[in-house]
């Protein structure tokens, strides 16, 4: 079950260290969660764990320092909606860029999950998500248009505002194990329903210790300014409005079609007396 | 001719010394007696292989060897028992004027009407209610006027109901036949002995006729709403019964914190949603088998997206509608102003997208049978009218602008309720003029 690292394949970043500390975690983990590890854990009927996040790119014009083949310095991220860290979730992304760029498939191991690079033109990224064993063992495919130029083409581009895409979704995963939500249910960038007080959990079992070194959450994240700040409230109106007229319109015919219905030929409603 | 060639049958030979003959032959073979040459020449100037109508019949006169007369003359009816003379005009043929009876007399038919002995009343039809003289007199009546009850209730000497008059005549001549009969075999097919009168049956029958007859228009339509009502929820009961039947395996192997799942949506909902949605006909979102079923694809899965969900339930429940319908619903969405993919897509703001979607499904199909129904009702009464969206008819009305037809592009978004109403106004003719137009069609009901 547990997704084992290959040592050989090639990565931008050197964690040969991650990798042994994975492999030295598993065997923890083998050996304390031996008794629960005997019985199969259970899942939650009924129960969807649900991790919002944003993701997409930030990309700047180099202006004077554009050359070329690179004329935009671009970010491409996956992040929590809050700005929580994903990594109690996700254990790596692998961002696919164009076949033109070196190492196209790029793997980040740990939150916060990004990638920057420098290029010209506009391509789909896509974006794979890769979970905790204890989360999910499948993986979640995204993908993202990199944007480069703005919208509107009046006026020079600016070396100062960046053109920004993100989208926002929602991971969610249906009937979880007891011990990933044991696990997640007190953070910040999951949402998890309440259970009843009496429910029986496993003792949570925090994945990794060596990542404490390294913040995973993007609160203070140097392009924080420029990451979009999603509100459903303004949909939620929109569509509560939009609900109630279709529904006053609905109550309308219903009363027409039912005097027509009863009779040979339609004659006034009731409330026309 | 072709119609010799046809049948295969030899020419008749046209040569130059029987032209004369063959000229006349020629000239009755292209117009045949008895008919006008255009007439024949409808046909198709042929003629017909196998006429169907004698031609030769056609302007039949009367044979010059037959006189013919008309006279005033008495005649006798085996319909009649007295001895009334009576005349009437008869077509007489070279003096010898018809034969035989009064041509209507067999028409005169009665009812057998069964008589009983003394014997016979004393040993079957004694009965409680009824007098041995009241049923002699309600036979005599029957005989006397055929069976119409309608009539011998009227002329019965002591007042009593149809039904009971008809009770008692059913049941005596049931009785009677049983006894006479040799075996109860015999009679068992006979309409009487098998569906005998139910008295309690008609009386409610009649009741209930009545009952209708009286309604007042008022009434009429109360009714017919109460049942289309009725009929309404009773489709949606079977309908939720169906979903639920679906539901029962799915949800019984639901374990104790099942009822959390129905907790979540309320605690999303409520906390975020500032707007309070008004409950007074707003229908819950019923979940269908539709619904249910793609529920269980998704949870099936390990890991999926919102938008990914909300795609699949969205196709759902649009399962049933053609691509013009989800063409319209997708222009009403965008008319009410809401993305055709929610910009924020959490679990509230999915699930109200998907109800909305629902809702205006649900309006395109009641708009539609509107439609339907405006146009049949129409159609029955006058072939003429052509009910077209926005021409109110019956407008003699005061008031209600919103009766008439809301067109296949709600115009909805920006534009204020009573703006539209005022814009309606418009092109509706004036009431006055209305007037002859449902006057007429009462008319022609």
């Amino acid at each position: 079950m547990p997704h084992t690292p290959s040592l050989s394949s090639p990565r931008n970043q050197s964690d040969v260290s991650e990798s042994a500390i994975k492999l030295q975690r598993l065997v923890m983990g083998r050996s304390t969660d031996d008794p629960e590890k005997k019985i199969p854990n259970r899942r939650l009927k009924d129960v969807e764990i649900c991790v919002p996040i944003s993701y997409g790119t930030i990309s700047f014009w180099l202006g004077r320092k554009a050359s070329e083949s690179q004329s935009h310095k671009w970010t491409v991220y996956v992040r929590g909606a809050t700005n929580e860290d994903l990594g109690v979730v996700i254990r790596r992304a692998v961002f696919q860029l164009h076949p033109s760029f070196n190492n196209p498939m790029r793997v980040v191991d740990s939150p916060p999950f990004e990638l920057s690079e420098s290029g010209w033109g506009e391509f789909e990224i896509a974006i794979t998500l890769y979970f905790h064993s204890d989360v999910c063992d499948k993986q979640l495919d995204l993908f993202h248009h990199l944007k480069l130029y703005p919208e509107d083409e009046s006026g020079p581009q600016s070396t100062k505002k960046p053109v920004v895409v993100e989208s926002y979704n929602e991971i969610v995963f249906p009937d979880p194990l007891d011990s990933f939500f044991a696990r997640v249910k007190d953070h910040p960038a999951v949402i998890v329903p309440r259970l009843p007080a009496s429910f029986n959990l496993p003792a949570p079992v925090p994945i990794e210790n060596a990542k404490e070194k390294k913040r995973g959450d993007t609160k203070d994240h140097p392009l924080n300014q420029w990451f979009v700040n999603f509100s459903e409230a303004d949909e939620l109106l929109k569509l509560a409005t939009a609900r109630q007229q279709v529904q006053a319109h609905i109550v309308k015919l219903r009363r027409q079609l039912s005097v027509i219905d009863g009779l040979p030929r339609p004659l006034k409603p009731a409330s026309d007396e | 001719m072709d119609a010799k060639d046809i049948l295969g049958l030899p020419k008749t030979p046209l040569t130059a010394p029987q032209e004369k003959k063959s000229r006349p032959q020629k000239d009755s073979q292209r117009k045949p007696d008895g008919i006008s040459r255009e007439v024949y020449a409808l046909t198709g100037g042929l003629a017909p292989l196998m006429p169907a109508v004698d031609v030769s019949q056609l302007k039949r006169r009367p044979q010059s060897d037959e006189k013919v007369t008309w006279q005033w003359l008495p005649f006798t009816s085996s319909a009649r028992t007295d001895n009334l003379q009576l005349y009437h005009w008869v077509r007489v043929v070279n003096g010898v004027p018809p034969t035989g009876d009064y041509s209507f007399a067999k028409y005169n038919k009665s009812v057998n009407v069964v008589k009983y002995t003394d014997e016979e009343y004393e040993k079957y039809l004694t009965d409680p209610t009824w007098t041995r003289e009241e049923t002699d007199q309600l036979f005599e009546l029957c005989e006397r006027f055929d069976l119409r009850f309608i009539v011998i209730a009227d002329r019965f000497p002591s007042s009593r109901t149809v039904e009971d008059l008809k009770n008692r005549y059913y049941s005596v001549s049931r009785a009677i036949l049983v006894a006479r009969a040799p075996s109860s075999g015999d009679v068992s097919g006979h309409p009487l002995v098998k569906e005998p009168y139910n008295v309690s049956q008609e009386v409610e029958r009649k009741r209930a006729l009545s009952m209708i007859l009286s309604q007042t228009k008022q009434q009429e339509r109360k009714d017919a709403e109460v049942l289309a009502e009725a009929k309404r929820i009773t489709e949606a009961r079977i309908a939720a019964r169906g979903a639920e039947e679906s539901d029962m395996p799915v949800a019984s192997n639901v374990s104790p914190e099942s009822n959390e799942k129905n907790i979540i949506p309320v605690e999303t909902v409520s906390p975020s949603s500032n707007v309070q949605i008004p409950p007074t006909t707003v229908a819950p979102p019923t979940s269908t088998a539709d619904d249910i079923s793609t529920l269980n694809s998704l949870r099936g899965m390990r890991v999926y997206l919102r938008t990914y969900a909300l795609e699949q339930m969205v196709q759902a429940a649009s399962s049933s509608a053609g691509l013009r319908t989800i063409k319209r619903v997708e222009q009403t969405l965008q008319d009410l102003g809401v993305n055709l993919k929610p910009k924020v897509p959490t679990k509230s703001v999915c699930a109200e997208h998907l109800e909305l979607r629902k809702e205006i499904l649900t309006l395109l199909n009641l708009q539609k049978q509107l439609q339907y129904k405006e146009a049949e009702g129409s159609s029955h009464r006058d072939g003429s009218y052509v009910e077209t969206p926005g021409t109110p008819k019956r407008s003699h009305r005061t008031g209600e602008q919103d009766r008439t037809f809301i067109p296949d592009s709600i115009s909805f978004g920006g534009e204020r309720v009573g703006k539209r109403d005022q814009k309606r106004k418009a092109p509706a003719p004036p009431s006055p003029a209305q007037s002859k137009r449902p006057r007429k069609l009462k008319a022609s009901d």
